[in-house]
């Protein structure tokens, strides 16, 4: 009950790993699945269309509700402490995103059971999406399921903005930033910008196939091309939302094991404000092949492979932070280190994606599929990894085991490369990308193998982890503030897991890792900035899951308000939109509600402070 | 300056060597690396000229990495503090500009291309023009200058530049054949997307549809068959002749009642279907089942590969438009016996 209600951000984020963790076990039971059937030609494990699924639910799975919700756990758990806030801007509201994304989810995951999961690929494509040659409710679970779960995203990207505008401790100038904090910050600009495009196409979208509108139609006036315009608008910046807090994770880790500051600190910030400025750009860059001309695919070409200057900055930065450092090789760091090669790896195959002629080529085919791996998992995964096993014990008060962590690691990796360096090739000798199966004999066969003998590989890397997570759990809690030792900034000063107010005094900051600064300085602590006294802290409250239900039952009367049910009692409350109203009944009820009902919060006295003996 | 040289010498034998190994890559027929006409190979050599400039990177970030982790690895003992290194105004710049540098050696030539690629054929009286439709999940090619359709099989002399204009019937799909070129979707708003190719050496390459378009996407193959500019003419007076008919008179009024709604042989027929004209003689039924009349692993005689397709379409290709021929009410006999007429039309070319 506890955790229904909550709205500190150290529980949300705890929250978020769970759900994220949750959908990137589904996803990745998904790609095992998809890599099984591939494993050999003319294989018939699975059928057409549910192997259509499969990769649908696949790539959706894991772009909105795996990575997203785990790279929100993090900025959950680590912005207010790094600029030594006590909470979020909005409490409350950051419990509904987290509401809002697990019930988006669970909608989308319902159409495995309800009669057919989406199937037009993760992108969506018109007319395949459209009700005509996508018939089940699968398209609709995917249309409502990610409207309720990017609001909840959106709701965070907010709630973040906020945060890290207005909430800084005395003396965190922008330029004295941890950089997880300003990449997390320029991701919620990203997300405030890119959000509302994808939102926008799938209301056109769901209107389209449930209301009979012709946005994308032909035949009513409509224009497919136009989904794939909002659809990239939306989807090449999601990939730099995606990447950039991975960036900000290996700008923490990589310091903080080299025992040195980061190489470079204000062309990392400025690097990282300039990809996601060129991010925004690039979208077409997608639709090479549509026809668009040569004149916009040239433009795009050469705006794609600028993005190349920013990503190398970083690239070179990180290689001499670790110049003349003292680099040690825990679990963290490992991750942090592979991270750099591998992602080196799916950036200039991206390049490479970037010429358009060639592209023609290339799109479509497995070269791309591991030019993307390569990125999201190879950069993006590797960076969560390295940000969960360094942050672990400031989350949980535990260090996650060392030796169980590299053979998470070097299974993972080893795995990792398996599967994903060969789809180079595959995709060079005629391998186009989504199709259940192959004919013997094209030259095929022995890499399919190879790529998914790869992915158990990895698969074990990742159970290993969950035994490491499970093992760790027994332990006692009891960590010191600074467990690795070397931290920098201003999470490492407080207890690990924190109190429930994070800094019983605000810190006072004065310099790029502040921690650090202090310790350089003979200090053990930080100054204070302000004299201990009551702490206000905001209410428990079940409303953001209640609301968060509400858009859930409203979406699925939205979806099922034209089905015709064999029982009339169905019939009535769906086709009479009786559902849905209740459902948003239930939520505008809420809403009310909180407006109504003036919550104050209540306050931690001095007393108490001190006798928690902190 | 010397130095740098000296890098380059080391870095050119492994370009050759990464040369040969692309090119040993896959089959002539539908391997990227494996250019069989000019269109291909001016994309190919792009992406050669992409993967050397990438190849260089990749080692120089390795070399890199692979010295600062040996070389400044933490050793027992140490506990002094390392120096605190703020940045190094001239190494950033350094590399901001030489990634520019590199950006800018493969985006002159990309742009070149870029413009080469969208050339219009289509109003070259030298050109032959092909109007491509894509259907779920099958193609279609008319030749307009000819007045000839046919489909799954696309026939065209050597050396020609073949001009296409692409449109589909239902969803987007891609015409690719990677050895000749790269694809070009078919989109459904009426915009057509043009391009063209040619094919020197006479040869039957690989083509696939590459866009998501349904259940049987994997499936929607084709094949483009180049021939000599004789055997295309005899091609095209053969294919213009009059249907040969069933001699089973009960059999044939079948076949006209149950398949030539939508599919047409010779002048009889319906366009909803593929055109089924000479169809003994292409290189696959449904253009998964592939013909071959070789004695050995791979023997599938056409008759047989007809068969199975008419006996259970949706088994071949799931979610395909054709109705099965059961439901129709054909017998097995009657099956068989439109089967092997099929399998007996051969063109001559
Ligand atoms: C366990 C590791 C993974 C394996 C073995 C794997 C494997 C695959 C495979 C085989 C495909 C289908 C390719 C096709 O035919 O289209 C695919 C597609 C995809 N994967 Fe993964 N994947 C993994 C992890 C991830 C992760 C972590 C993400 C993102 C965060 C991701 C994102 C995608 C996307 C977006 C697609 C495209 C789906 C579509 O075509 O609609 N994958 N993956
Ligand atoms: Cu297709």
């Amino acid at each position: 009950m506890d955790w229904l209600t909550t709205v500190d951000h150290k529980k949300i984020a705890i929250l978020y790993l769970l759900g994220g963790g949750l959908f990137f076990g589904i996803g990745g039971i998904e790609a095992l699945l998809i890599r099984l059937q591939l494993i050999k030609p003319m294989n018939d494990m699975l059928d057409a269309q549910t192997f259509n699924e499969l990769i649908t639910m696949h790539g959706t799975t894991m772009i909105f509700l795996g990575v997203m919700p785990i790279v929100f756990a993090l900025m959950n758990a680590l912005i207010p402490l790094q600029i030594g806030a006590r909470d979020v801007a909005f409490p409350f509201l950051n419990a509904l995103g987290f509401w809002t994304f697990l019930f988006g989810g669970i909608l989308l995951n319902l159409s495995w059971v309800m009669g057919g999961a989406p199937d037009a690929g993760w992108t969506a494509y018109t007319p395949l999406s459209s009700s005509m040659y996508s018939e089940t409710h699968g398209v609709d679970f995917y249309t409502v399921g990610l409207q309720i779960a990017g609001l909840g995203t959106l709701i965070g990207g907010l709630n973040f903005l906020a945060t890290i505008i207005t909430m800084r401790a005395p003396g965190m100038s922008f330029m004295r930033m941890p950089m997880f904090t300003w990449t997390s910050f320029v991701t919620s600009a990203m997300i405030l910008f890119a959000f509302p495009a994808i939102t926008v196409g799938l209301v056109l979208l769901t209107f389209d196939r449930i209301l009979g509108a012709n946005f994308f139609d032909v035949a009513g006036g409509g224009n497919p091309v136009l989904w794939q315009h909002i659809f990239w608008i939306f989807g090449h910046p999601e990939v730099y939302i995606l990447i950039l807090p991975a960036f900000g994770v290996i700008s923490e880790v990589i310091p903080t094991f080299s025992r040195k500051r980061l190489f470079g600190y204000s062309s990392m910030v400025f690097a990282t404000i300039l990809i996601a400025f060129l991010g925004f750009m690039v979208w077409a860059h997608h639709m090479f092949t549509t026809g668009l001309g040569p004149v916009a695919n040239a433009l795009f070409s050469i705006s794609t492979m600028l993005i190349a200057v920013p990503t190398g900055i970083k690239i070179f930065n990180w290689l001499f932070t670790m110049w003349g450092g003292q680099v040690s090789f825990t679990t963290p760091n490992l991750f942090a280190v592979g991270f750099i090669p591998t992602f080196t790896m799916g950036g200039v195959t991206g390049v490479m994606l970037a010429s358009a002629p060639a592209d023609f080529q290339f799109h479509d085919t497995y070269f791309v599929v591991a030019h993307f791996h390569y990125v999201i998992v190879g950069g993006m995964v590797f960076g969560l990894f390295a940000g969960l096993h360094y942050w672990w014990p400031k989350m949980f008060g535990r260090m996650l085991s060392e030796p169980l962590g590299k053979w998470t690691f070097w299974t993972f990796a080893i795995g990792f490369h398996m599967t994903f360096f060969v789809q180079h090739f595959l995709g060079l000798i005629g391998m186009q990308r989504r199709i259940v199966t192959y004919l013997p004999n094209q030259g095929f066969d022995t890499m399919n193998l190879i790529s998914t003998v790869g992915a158990f590989l990895m698969g074990v890397g990742v159970i290993i982890f969950l035994v490491n997570i499970i093992r760790t759990s027994m332990k006692p809690i009891g960590v010191a503030n600074d467990p690795w030792g070397d931290g920098r900034t201003l999470e490492w000063t407080i207890p690990s897991p924190p109190p429930e107010y994070n800094f019983k005094q605000i810190p006072l900051v004065r310099g790029i890792d502040a921690y650090w600064k202090e310790k350089m300085a003979g200090n053990t602590e930080m100054a204070p900035s302000e004299p201990v006294g009551p702490i206000h802290m905001p209410s428990p409250t079940i409303l953001p899951f209640i609301m968060s239900l509400g858009i859930f039952i409203a979406g699925l009367g939205l979806m099922f308000s034209g089905e015709e049910f064999s029982n009339s009692f169905m019939s009535l409350i769906f086709n009479n939109w009786i559902v849905c109203g209740l459902g948003l009944l239930i939520t505008f009820g809420c809403m009310l509600l909180r407006s109504l009902y003036d919550d104050h919060g209540w306050h931690i006295e001095p007393e108490e402070l001190e006798e928690e003996g902190v | 300056m010397m130095k740098r040289w000296q890098v380059m010498k080391r870095l050119l034998p492994m370009l050759a060597i990464f040369t040969l190994l692309l090119a040993g890559c896959g089959r002539e027929d539908l391997s990227v690396l494996k250019p069989q006409g000019p269109v291909a190979q001016g994309q190919f050599d792009l992406i050669k000229l992409s993967i050397s400039i990438m190849l260089v990177v990749l080692v120089i970030v390795f070399a890199l990495a692979a010295f600062v982790l040996i070389k400044f690895r933490r050793r027992p003992g140490q506990t002094e503090m390392p120096e605190q290194v703020e940045g190094n105004f001239k190494l950033e710049v350094i590399w901001t500009v030489i990634p520019l540098v590199l950006v800018l050696v493969l985006a002159v030539p990309t742009v070149k291309e870029v413009f080469a690629f969208g050339e219009d054929h289509s109003n070259d009286d030298n050109a032959i023009k092909v109007k491509v439709t894509s259907h779920q999940y099958w193609w279609e090619f008319e030749y307009p200058q000819y007045d000839i359709t046919t489909a799954q099989d696309l026939i065209i002399p050597t050396n020609r530049d073949i001009a296409f204009e692409l449109k589909t019937m239902d969803v987007i799909h891609s015409f690719w054949v990677p050895s000749l070129s790269g694809k070009l979707d078919t989109n459904p708003d009426g915009t057509i997307n043009k391009f063209s190719f040619s094919a020197p050496n006479e040869g039957v390459y690989l083509g696939k549809c590459a866009e998501l378009c349904g259940p049987s996407h994997g499936f929607m193959e084709f094949k483009v068959k180049s021939v000599s500019q004789e055997s295309f003419d005899q091609w095209v007076t053969a294919m213009k002749e009059p249907m040969v008919p069933i001699e089973d008179v009960a059999l044939a009024e079948t076949f006209k009642n149950q398949c030539l709604t939508c599919h047409a042989v010779g002048d009889q027929g319906g366009s909803s279907g593929p055109n089924l004209t000479g169809i003994g003689s292409r290189e696959t039924v449904a253009s998964i089942l592939l013909n071959s009349d070789v004695a050995g692993e791979y023997t599938n005689p056409v008759e047989d590969n007809l068969k199975e397709w008419l006996i259970d379409p949706q088994s071949v290709k799931p979610g395909n438009k054709m109705p099965a021929p059961k439901d129709l009410g054909l017998t097995d006999d009657e099956i068989n016996g439109i089967a092997e007429y099929l399998a007996n039309y051969k063109l001559d070319y």
